[in-house]
């Protein structure tokens, strides 16, 4: 699902020493963004009540990495995700299900290590499913390695056929890396977005084999200091007019839980603000992950042309009818600098995930 | 029987007992020291299950093994003890932990010991000389006391060392010793180490590496300078730091490079590393080459992902490396070239510089219009659009993302005043920018225009005083003293006064090896009324001076003779 558009703050780029605020403004943003941050979990805490329990979590041991997602009609998606993120070493998933109608519950219901929940709330309202995980993060995952994805993205890293992710998890730790952050790797098939079939439980990367390797503007942001990642093909195509509102790419999925932490904005940012420092000094890149992002299977221009899918997607729905009309009419991403994925080295190699030195 | 060991242990129970199994099964007495801080409910379970097997032994006292603090040392020695009692006809003890693993035959490794039975394996290296730390303290560990864990208590080790050092509290080094540091993994052979154990001044020297910082560094390593009769400086057990000091673990898909490494031992494995336990927990000797331990390939290996991660990719921005301004040179991957007023001074110049040069030529990159990518492409390499909202969205990444996506061929682009000129402050602090900039050479477009009809009157005016303040205000940028970038700039009179042998220069910089010499100049523009043109815009009233003084009536007399000139090599 689409995360809200472009987190608003000020930017912090290369060259521009006049960005970087003094001693007193960092203090009293720091101060801003604790603050910030217990709304957040005042909020979670309050629509705890929006979530009925289906299928209870079963006990883990303390080292399980947990999946959490809010999902809403991906009965297409998730045969595969879920197969997936099981061979990645994921233990349990703690799911979702937002008024899905198209048999997502009953699958869900079905399998043994998701625990469910479901709500007819707005997603929306909501803020876009952050505030429902966010109380069960709270609620179950403290202490854990929680992996938080959208039933549309598929979580790869440095090593990640060889490796299970309590590795990577335990190489985190021993880094004392609180969270890892994953750039979002639109795919997109070679025709028409709704020309190529898809089976439920294929692999989509078959389907979208396709995606591009540049260019990907990164710049920091205040008050929280996230990163904000902007390219790819959907500003190609889409926002080559408004780059500003352009999707935001760059997600921190990874993340070792504490119960005071929270999502700020979708998974792009996180609170307290030091977790979104996602490099520890000069010129040292960590390790970082990436987002395989399925959006453009062939059911994505059907659901633009939904009402109801547009409204609840995007802080301001209005401003991005023009997306979702371009969307419905069925274009082509793919360009003849478009680059076939061909697995994570590759995605090393162009500079989109570092393995940071994990050999 | 030549070899014992004695291990270590304090997590992964499991894996431990089964290299200790092992062990004991190929004939090599162990003593297991587990950590006093190990509890009971996973003590238990392990201590039975190796009851009873034939090799296998607890050291008769279990120490509280904190980092950095003596307990791993006192531990060591008195399991060394213990072992060397039990066993009288060992000749070596070799000192691995629960996470070690063989990587070759045990029967190897016995017949290696046993052809070398007065050789002390222990990484030794003195202080004296060399850096063996990764950060942290060398000399001063021996110089101050370390009471307090920095584990735990991390400030309060900080306070206690900070106030020894302001307060000049040293103390002295025992008499005859030489401080050494080394890994902690050793094998040392039998009366080496009963001499450590039972040297007169053993209390003393106890007492003096109690309040040492990390003695399991140093104790052995500084004691058997003075019993040994022949050191060999390494370890026999591989293992990798990153640049923090902390140990790489090894996981399956190291399999072939360990393999590869005639190692005898490796630390530290990942504990689910099934594959890794089940290859090399075997004494099939068809496995090795019986070759000297060569860990260069993996030393390669590991010291590259070191230096990725120390240094990045320059030029490359991403979700993991967010580049600190001041502390990376480079902002861009590779060399590029930045023509300001050539395209003007030389009509059709980018396409003579492409043929002289042979690298890739782009229009004007920063036009306001569109990006004008060489040969017109509308998306370039590395997905670059030609949209010029995106690119003057953020210029810097824009620039970064061309040069990086197109490693391995150098960019020249086309530069003016009339483009976009957000740029010019991260082209000026970057090393890689070469910046060639002949000043007023707009005056020549603004000519041709006016000639056309384009432009005339107050209009021309207007324009030719703000590309002038524009232009004045990026040469001032290319004049500060923080700049990184390349820089030569001309007036346009006098680059026009030696055109070729200014531009030779700039060519041999960027193309030292170009296929074809130029053999013909570019075509200069036409200057014919010039003179004129400038002076009428004087005569408005516009103080003009970039583009220098050109005589009026007729063209400048030597360049001015617009015939191509032949080139001449010197």
């Amino acid at each position: 699902m689409d995360g809200p558009d472009a987190p608003a703050g000020r930017r912090e780029t290369m060259t521009a020493p006049e960005d970087i605020p003094g001693p007193l403004t960092r203090a009293a943003q720091a101060y801003r963004m604790r603050w910030k941050r217990r709304r957040l979990l005042f909020r979670a805490w309050r629509k705890r009540g929006e979530l009925a329990c289906v299928t209870p979590l079963r006990p883990v041991s303390k080292a399980a990495v947990l999946c959490l997602a809010t999902v809403r009609n991906e009965a297409a998606r998730l045969p595969f995700w879920l197969a997936h993120h099981r061979r990645i070493g994921v233990d349990r998933f703690l799911v979702v299900d937002n008024a899905s109608d198209d048999g997502t519950r009953d699958l869900l219901a079905a399998q043994p290590d998701v625990a469910l929940w479901e709500t007819r709330a707005s997603y929306r309202a909501a803020r876009f499913g952050v505030d429902w995980l966010g109380w069960l993060a709270r609620r179950h995952a403290a202490g854990h390695w929680v992996l938080t994805l959208d039933a549309d993205e598929l979580f790869v890293y440095p090593h990640w056929e060889e490796r299970p992710i309590t590795a990577l998890a335990a190489e985190l730790d021993r880094r004392r890396q609180p969270a890892l952050g994953a750039l979002m790797v639109e795919l997109y098939p070679e025709g028409r977005l709704s020309g190529t079939p898809y089976r439920p439980g294929d692999d989509p990367v078959q389907a979208l084999p396709w995606f591009d390797a540049g260019p990907y503007r990164a710049r920091r942001q205040r008050p929280a200091r996230n990163l904000w990642v902007q390219g790819g093909p959907r500003e190609r195509v889409f926002f080559g007019d408004d780059p500003r509102r352009a999707p935001t790419l760059n997600k921190l999925p990874l993340v070792r839980w504490r119960g005071t932490h929270a999502y700020l904005n979708s998974c792009h940012a996180l609170l307290p603000p030091r977790l979104n420092l996602a490099w520890e000094g000069p010129g040292d890149p960590r390790l970082s992950g990436a987002l395989l992002h399925t959006k453009f299977l062939n059911t994505i221009v059907q659901r633009s042309a939904d009402p109801d899918h547009r409204a609840e997607h995007f802080g301001d729905p209005a401003r991005f009818g023009a997306y979702h009309d371009a969307l419905a009419a069925d274009p082509v991403l793919w360009h003849d600098r478009a680059t076939r994925y061909e697995g994570w080295r590759q995605l090393e190699r162009l500079g989109l995930m570092s393995s940071g030195g994990w050999t | 029987m030549s070899v014992g060991f004695v291990m270590l242990v304090h997590t992964a129970l499991d894996r431990a007992a089964q290299v200790a199994r092992h062990l004991a099964a190929s004939g090599c007495p162990v003593v297991i020291h587990a950590d006093r801080k190990v509890p009971r409910s996973a003590f238990e379970p392990f201590a039975q299950g190796l009851a009873g097997v034939r090799g296998i032994a607890f050291a008769s006292r279990r120490h509280r093994c904190e980092w950095g603090m003596w307990g791993i040392v006192g531990a060591t020695l008195d399991a060394c003890g213990d072992l060397l009692t039990a066993h009288p006809g060992l000749r070596h003890v070799y000192l691995c932990s629960g996470s070690c693993l063989p990587l070759r035959p045990l029967p190897e490794l016995q017949a290696y010991l046993a052809a070398r039975p007065e050789t002390d394996f222990i990484e030794s290296v003195t202080i004296d000389d060399v850096v063996w730390t990764k950060g942290g303290f060398d000399r001063d560990r021996f110089a101050l006391r370390f009471p307090v864990p920095f584990r735990r208590h991390r400030r309060l080790f900080d306070a206690v060392t900070g106030a020894q050092k302001r307060l000049g509290l040293t103390r002295p080094l025992p008499e005859g010793i030489a401080p050494h540091l080394g890994s902690q993994w050793w094998c040392l052979s039998r009366p080496t180490l009963e001499a450590i154990l039972h040297d007169p001044r053993r209390r003393e020297l106890d007492r003096f590496f109690r309040s040492v910082w990390i003695p399991d560094e140093s104790y052995f390593q500084t004691l058997v300078r003075l019993h040994a009769r022949r050191v060999e400086s390494r370890s026999l057990t591989l293992s990798k730091f990153d640049h923090f000091g902390r140990p790489h673990s090894f996981y399956d898909d190291h399999l072939q490079l360990l393999r590869r490494s005639d190692c005898f031992f490796a630390r530290k494995i990942w504990p689910w590393a099934d594959l890794l336990y089940a290859s090399f927990l075997s004494n099939d000797p068809k496995v090795t080459r019986n070759a000297e331990p060569n860990p260069g390939k993996i030393d390669r290996l590991f010291s590259r992902a070191t230096d990725r991660r120390v240094q990045g990719r320059p030029g490359l921005i991403m979700q993991s490396r967010f580049p600190a301004r001041r502390l990376d040179a480079a902002r861009t991957a590779a060399p590029y070239s930045v023509f300001a007023g050539f395209a003007e001074t030389f009509p059709g110049f980018e396409a003579w510089l492409g043929k002289t040069t042979g690298l890739r030529v782009h229009g004007h990159l920063f036009a306001p219009g569109r990006v004008a990518f060489a040969g017109g492409a509308q998306v370039h390499n590395g997905c670059l659009s030609d949209s010029a909202a995106l690119r003057d969205y953020n210029p810097e990444a824009f620039l970064a993302n061309l040069v990086w996506a197109t490693r391995g061929e150098r960019q020249c682009f086309m530069f003016g005043p009339a483009d976009a000129q957000e740029v010019m402050r991260f082209v000026a602090g970057d090393p890689n920018a070469q910046v060639s900039i002949v000043a007023g050479a707009w005056a020549l477009t603004l000519f041709a225009r006016e000639q056309a009809g384009e432009l005339t009157g107050s209009a021309l005016r207007k324009e030719a005083a703000r590309l002038q303040k524009v232009e004045l205000a990026y040469l001032a940028l290319m004049r500060s003293g923080w700049v990184k970038a390349r820089v030569r700039a001309w007036g346009l009179a006098e680059f026009l006064e030696a055109p070729m042998e200014n531009l030779a220069p700039i060519l041999d910089e960027i193309a030292p090896r170009a296929p074809r010499r130029p053999t013909e100049a570019p075509v200069l523009a036409s200057l014919d009324g010039f003179g004129a043109f400038l002076q009428r815009l004087r005569n408005d009233g516009m103080n003009l001076h970039l583009p220098g003084d050109f005589p009026v009536g007729h063209a400048p007399t030597p360049p001015g003779d617009a015939r191509p000139r032949p080139y001449l090599v010197r």
